[in-house]
């Protein structure tokens, strides 16, 4: 050590000094900016009230509630056929995907199952309604970074995939097809054939998308290493779906647990991308579709004749007991658990819903991140309001 | 606007006015729940393509806007931001409800959460009935908001009091 002298010493404490003044000018002030409840980004009516350190969150709280509709509480008055179309509304991109875990919940408290071509039907609707959801969020995540192009897209396609789902079930949105037992109805004459078409063009629009949007330079810059979501901290928040997947964990409620959906008859590949950012998000949600089309393509040729609809009484009681089904919906896992008292209704449905989940990592995700990126990783993130807020 | 507000505007003057205003609607999308989605697919998709009726559907705030589409379930903890909306909005102005959970609380009569109706908190002019209505069913209640624009009174209208329902 060596000796420091008093000028030394006091020339040091001017400069700490001096420090200290130009700190305290150049302090900044923290600001809490409010994004929502009305905002593109948030796909419905999520707020978000960040506080800022200059560009910089160093805290983001969502703030939930704003589509809050009581989904658990009327599903206690509703009878089970009234509750299929109520749930419908859950998540409204992917609509036929929300009945199907509760219907299958419902067919496990009664024993009963579905015949095989129904079965099939469902399966195939299953993917149609995947393929409907996740078309627009390819669209409208490059809306996020500011192409506009895209989402013009994938509503002009978007609406070739609606009109199959219409003229199969009679809903252009909301198909309410699902019955407990099998069916509503058959499908119409030269579907199969259409359909095939259809998928045909999805399998276009993914080509354009990724000739689009993922070469571009602008996009890998906005999203490549934004959002990393390590994988034990993903599953601790219990994300599913997609963002789990776009972390490497290799989880697909699918291929792991059926669960009366026939997709242990096709060959297709579960995709998971190892980066956790939020282009990996990206790139899983646009291979699903893809392996979707394939899906659907495959349960296609093989479609089994024979009935649609299972023996059920004409009035439904369902058996007392519990039952607890998920299934991999568009947005994630999504699973229902019902109990049942013998009634006309429900005594209780707790939904388990993916977005939830989902979203429930922002508050640690966007610590840290600029406010240019809320609006990508939200976006990433991908969740839909009614499906959050229930 | 002198002769506006002593009542006294010619005719033809009007008429003309008015078609001017019913095609260039700026319309801001209050998107809310399913029906903003199929509002989207009205205004921004290229099959439905809603400017060919002089409706633009991209306005930077509600401030600059004359039409709001209320689309999709209010419910009371929105309710009040969805005032606030239309109260920053310019006069004259109008609202489109869509759907039946904005028209009436549609499948949610008996939440305890839902407001049963945006009418209860803010004039509405169309309704769109449907859950949710189709695209061609929104393009329908702006076609006829713009036919309600075209025989609109506008001494009445500029003066603030409600307009009369025919």
């Amino acid at each position: 050590m060596t000796d420091i002298s008093d000028r030394q010493q006091l020339g040091y404490i001017a400069s700490q000094a001096a420090d200290a003044r130009l700190n305290l000018e150049l302090e900044t002030e923290g600001m809490t900016l409010n994004i929502g409840p009305q905002h593109p980004a948030t796909h419905g009516t999520l707020r978000i009230i960040a506080k800022l350190d200059g560009e910089q969150v160093i805290a983001a709280d969502p703030v939930m509630g704003y589509m809050h509709r009581g989904y658990e509480k009327l599903t206690e008055v509703r009878t089970y056929p009234q509750v299929t179309s109520l749930i419908n509304r859950i998540d409204w991109l992917g609509s036929f995907a929300n009945e199907v875990p509760f219907i299958l919940a419902a067919e496990q408290l009664m024993e009963v199952e579905a015949p095989p071509r129904a079965q099939w039907i469902r399966t195939i609707l299953f993917e149609m309604s995947r393929i409907a959801n996740v078309v627009l969020f390819l669209g409208d995540m490059a809306v996020q970074v500011g192409a506009v192009t895209p989402v013009f897209f994938a509503f002009r396609d978007r609406e070739h995939i609606l009109n199959q789902i219409e003229s199969a079930t009679g809903g252009r949105f909301h198909p309410n097809f699902d019955r407990i037992g099998g069916l509503k109805d058959d499908l119409p004459a030269g579907w199969v054939a259409e359909t095939k078409q259809v998928m045909k063009k999805m399998r276009g629009f993914c080509d354009e998308i990724e000739t689009l949007v993922m070469g571009n330079e602008i996009f890998q810059k906005r999203t490549r290493g934004i959002g990393v979501i390590p994988p034990d901290v993903g599953l601790q928040y219990g994300l599913s779906g997609a963002n789990i997947r776009g972390s490497g964990v290799d989880w697909d409620v699918r291929r792991d647990n059926p669960n009366g959906l026939v997709y242990d008859q096709v060959d297709w590949k579960v995709w998971t991308h190892p980066d956790g950012d939020s282009f990996s998000r990206f790139w899983v949600r646009l291979q699903e579709v893809r392996e979707a089309t394939k899906i659907v393509d495959q349960l296609l040729d093989t479609i089994p004749a024979g009935p649609i609809m299972a023996k059920v009484p004409r009035i439904i009681k369902v058996t007392a007991g519990e039952a607890y089904v998920e299934t991999e919906n568009p947005l994630g896992v999504m699973g229902y658990y019902v109990i049942s008292k013998g009634d006309l209704v429900p005594y209780r449905v707790k939904i388990r819903s993916a977005s939830f989940n989902n979203m429930s990592i922002t508050p640690w995700l966007l610590k840290g991140v600029y406010v240019p990126d809320i609006v990508t990783i939200l976006g990433s993130l991908y969740f839909i309001l009614g499906d959050i807020d229930r | 606007m002198g002769l506006v507000e002593s009542g006294k505007i010619p005719k033809g003057i009007t008429s003309l006015l008015n078609m001017s205003r019913k095609y260039s609607l700026w319309v801001y999308q209050w998107g809310l729940a399913c029906c903003a989605i199929e509002m989207g697919a009205a205004f921004g998709s290229p099959r439905y393509d809603v400017m060919r009726l002089g409706v633009i559907p991209l306005p930077a705030s509600p401030r600059q806007t004359d039409l709001v589409v209320v689309s999709g379930t209010v419910t009371d903890k929105m309710a009040p931001a969805v005032k606030r909306l239309y109260e920053q909005m310019p006069e004259p102005k109008y609202v489109i409800s869509m759907g039946s959970c904005a028209n009436c609380g549609g499948p949610y009569w008996d939440s305890y959460s839902v407001t049963k109706g945006v009418d209860q908190i803010i004039p509405v002019d169309v309704y769109v009935p449907g859950c949710p209505p189709r695209p061609e069913a929104l393009l329908e209640g702006i076609v006829m908001l713009q036919e309600r624009i075209q025989n609109e009174d506008m001494a009445a209208r500029w003066k603030g009091e409600s307009i009369v329902v025919d």
